[in-house]
């Protein structure tokens, strides 16, 4: 019946191994100091086995030295589960430049994945391997997690904001895919899979799967048919400041702070526009709080993404 | 025949219903709440019992996923609000912390009664909102699912969890007003028992932490009801505050949870040990760095929120400094049992198997306080085996410890120690069956709150079911024999044990104003060596 009986989960992304390394270390040390303790506790109960009832201990009343060298060895220890669990984290949270990116939207109860040329998929994720991917992920509703345990990373997906994850994948083959976050009736049903192929099967994949234009162009569209172009005209002369070639850059805002020009910023500024206004302009952008959905806000910060950091000649 | 009558005590000194339901006897409200706590322990226990079927096999074939959804919600609201969190406080602490301090009560009886009649309050809007369609937010709440997606209770449910937090307020202030203001003379602070020090610490977590839960438990009605925005982000909210709010209480209640359970560790290791405590200063005041540090670590529950990088790193460190104080307490009761004169009683039982499942507990906290290994297991079954085994492994083996230890002294009568330790070796067996195979399909990758799972994950949950049958008869079988004892048990006498300490010196069960005349305390407790001179290390 159950033939399957694994104990460590695929290393199927080129960070796995860093984890289980971490996971390994970890194991080693508690498994000491738990059989220690257990060692200790049976020896003495056994050895100090109470002889006759009217026996009792002997004074101790404790040992300076003892107490200081287990408040020490243990402190040393947990810094260094510490400082080498956040040189893991470090290297988790920051994406390589020139990551792969795909969009990803949690809804009750699916995963949709946009990729930038085009291409779109529920519950699936096509990837290629040996390239870093990174997932930029918001939610329609409530909060999800995305978590793939043979590549060893998650992160919640949470409504009104971006979070990010990364990996390599370095096997091809399909991996789970969970939703970690529990978001009502059909959380365990959140599932799907990742698809990692060589490269060159995934070029076929996508030439198969595209239908009509990149993201970019279909956020294009979008900035015209919401009449966006109207205000944020290329001439430097609308109402509204030019966007080419402002992302990834510092803007002033009115008030004399400053914020970057990311992915945050563009879906704050089209949610709630008055929240950060740049330096010069006027508040009378409207919000487009319901009238755009969480995919097009991805392919509207796809495309003034596309719009670069190369100013408008 | 003999006629002659028994001596006036607690227990028999007022046998109408009005004499139980109006007492003011701190003795007499720790057996209420210890009747009405098992009541929720059993229904908790049985949504825990459903959980487990219904994981036997990968399809959601027992019961549907909306019923599992608020199986794992009812489960988690009853154990940790109606169950830990006033387990060994409210029963045996409200039992024992007058006595053992040589007062005829605490500070505020009335108040005491009032935090029972309040917490059955909170109770009875939990129950209601279980049996009127459940709730099915899971017992964290977490907006906005709570306030804005979910068509459950969750109004009424959050009501029982604000309600009840007052009960909790009330007793931690009864108790830090009776250890300043009651204790006999002599009793010095470093005289009292570590049972009350661990209360005391408990205390201040209970008045400091609860009004921020309950704050936040209204605010989720707040948003539900009224469509305020405050943290769903389609009004306007943030749903990270949510978590901010909810943790800065619910990580410090696990110490509220715990804390009690190593005090009682602390007596049980001193008296089957007949032997003073090894390092007394440093039990007691890792207690108190348990509690303060414990209220700096929330944000190790929001390592995969989206939390600042080094927001996750303060709270990384911060947590590694929590396990210190836990550890000098491991290494402490250890090196008590050294040239002790050891039994192997029941409670002793219960505290050695402390000692190691909450070894393994708090160990396994370490992997979840290391930023790059918790990724990975954040949310999954690594998580619900590590805190089953501080939970049950800890507060619940203490729990049932310290029942064990004073049960003669709370009713008079002993228990057959046969069945009490074969009991406790199902419990211990069944408890390990049950949550250890949890770790190893957790670092699988099986997520938590899943009502259908990867078939690879079966035979895990196989065994998680084996172990939670065994362990669910390993708990009936105390109540068998507890219930039975009260008629046909031999009697106690004062101090069956051989221990030390004022409990033992009065007779069992107590007199309702506990001692004839006030005690003149000359020494700590638990020194059984003769005639020798009180030193603190």
């Amino acid at each position: 019946m159950f033939t399957n009986f694994p104990f460590f989960p695929q290393q199927a992304s080129e960070q796995a191994a860093t984890i289980d390394a971490l996971y390994f270390f970890l194991l080693a040390v508690t498994a000491f100091f738990a059989a220690l303790i257990a060692i200790l506790v049976a020896v003495f109960a056994t050895k100090f086995h109470r002889k006759h009832d009217d026996e009792v201990g002997e004074v101790i009343h404790g040992s300076l030295a003892l107490e200081l060298l287990w408040t020490i060895i243990p402190l040393g220890i947990t810094m260094v589960m510490f400082v080498w669990g956040a040189q893991v984290f470090f290297h988790m949270t920051r994406a390589p430049k020139g990551a792969m990116e795909i969009y990803v939207v949690g809804k009750q109860w699916m995963w949709k994945a946009q990729h930038t040329d085009g291409a779109r998929e529920i519950n699936e994720l096509h990837v290629p391997v040996g390239r870093p991917v990174k997932l930029i992920m918001g939610s329609e509703d409530v909060i999800h997690s995305f978590f793939i345990p043979d590549f060893r990373v998650k992160a919640d997906v949470v409504p009104g904001r971006y979070n990010h994850l990364w990996f390599t994948a370095s096997k091809p083959g399909k991996y789970h895919i969970f939703c970690t976050q529990y978001c009502g009736t059909k959380h365990s049903g959140m599932i799907g899979w990742v698809t990692a192929m060589v490269p060159a099967d995934y070029q076929t994949w996508l030439s198969g799967g595209s239908s009509g234009g990149t993201m970019a162009e279909a956020g294009a569209k979008l900035f015209t048919d919401l009449a966006c172009i109207t205000c944020h005209v290329e001439n430097g002369q609308g109402r509204g400041p030019v966007l080419r070639g402002s992302y990834g850059k510092q803007v002033l805002l009115e008030g004399g702070q400053t914020t970057t020009f990311d992915d945050a910023y563009i879906r704050e500024s089209i949610l709630n526009p008055h929240a950060k206004v740049v330096a010069g302009f006027q508040p009378i952008m409207p919000t487009f709080q319901g009238l755009v959905t969480e995919e097009q806000l991805l392919q509207l910060i796809a495309y003034v993404k596309s719009l670069g950091a190369t100013p408008a000649k | 025949m003999d006629t002659t009558p028994a001596p006036l005590n607690y227990l028999n000194n007022g046998h109408t219903l009005g004499s139980w339901l109006l007492t003011k006897d701190h003795k007499r409200i720790a057996l209420l709440y210890l009747l009405s706590i098992t009541v929720f322990f059993f229904l908790g226990g049985f949504f825990a019992l459903m959980i487990r079927l219904e994981l036997l096999t990968p399809a959601a074939d027992l019961v549907e996923p909306d019923t599992y959804n608020k199986l794992f919600t009812m489960h988690g609201i009853i154990m940790v609000f109606f169950f830990l969190i006033p387990s060994i406080p409210a029963v045996l602490g409200n039992f024992l912390i007058p006595i053992m301090i040589g007062a005829k009560d605490l500070a505020f009886p009335r108040i005491n009664l009032l935090s029972w009649y309040i917490y059955v309050l909170g109770g009875l809007f939990t129950i209601v909102a279980a049996v009127t369609g459940g709730v099915d937010t899971g017992w964290t709440f977490y907006a906005p699912y709570s306030t804005s997606a979910s068509n459950s209770n969750v109004i009424l449910a959050g009501l029982g969890v604000f309600i009840t937090g007052f009960s909790s307020i009330l007793t931690g202030l009864n108790f830090i007003v009776t250890v300043h203001r009651m204790r006999a003379p002599g009793l010095t602070w470093f005289r009292l028992p570590l049972f009350v020090w661990a209360h005391y610490a408990t205390s201040l977590i209970m008045i400091l932490g609860t009004p921020v839960v309950a704050i936040t438990v209204l605010l989720v009605a707040v948003e539900r009801g009224l469509h305020l925005g405050i943290f769903d982000p389609a009004l306007g909210g943030d749903p990270i505050l949510f978590q901010h709010l909810f943790w800065f209480y619910s990580h410090p209640a696990v110490y509220i949870m715990i804390l009690p359970a190593m005090g009682v560790v602390s007596e049980l290791v001193q008296a089957f040990a007949r032997k003073n405590i090894f390092g007394y200063a440093f039990i007691a005041f890792s207690s108190l760095a348990i509690a303060v540090i414990g209220f700096l670590v929330w944000g190790h529950h929001l390592f995969v929120s989206g939390q600042s990088t080094y927001a996750g790193l303060v709270f990384s460190i911060i947590s590694m400094f929590v396990a210190i104080p836990s550890a000098v307490k491991v290494f402490n009761w250890t090196a008590t049992l050294y040239k002790g004169s050891v039994s192997w009683d029941s409670p002793m039982l219960y505290a050695f198997g402390f000692i190691g499942l909450f070894t393994i507990g708090g160990l396994t906290g370490l992997f979840l306080a290391t930023l790059g290994m918790d990724i990975h297991m954040h949310d999954t079954y690594f998580i619900i085996a590590h805190f089953h085994y501080v939970m049950v492994g800890g507060a619940i083996f203490g729990y049932l410890g310290g029942l064990h230890y004073w049960w003669p002294k709370i009713t008079g009568r002993m228990y057959p120690e046969g069945w009490a330790k074969f009991a406790c070796l199902n419990i211990f067996v069944g408890f390990n069956l049950t949550f250890f195979p949890q770790f190893i399909v957790g670092y699988l990758g099986m997520p938590r709150r899943y009502a259908m799972y990867a078939p690879e994950f079966q035979v895990y949950n196989v065994l998680s079911t084996a172990g939670a049958t065994i362990l669910g008869i390993g708990y009936l079988i105390p109540m068998i024999y507890f219930v039975w004892s009260l008629k046909h048990a031999p009697l106690a006498g004062p101090n069956p044990w051989g221990a030390r300490g004022l409990e033992w010196e009065i007779p069992s069960p107590p007199p309702t104003e506990n001692f004839a005349a006030t005690p003149i305390v000359t020494a700590g407790t638990h020194q059984y060596a003769p005639s020798h001179e009180v030193g603190i290390v």
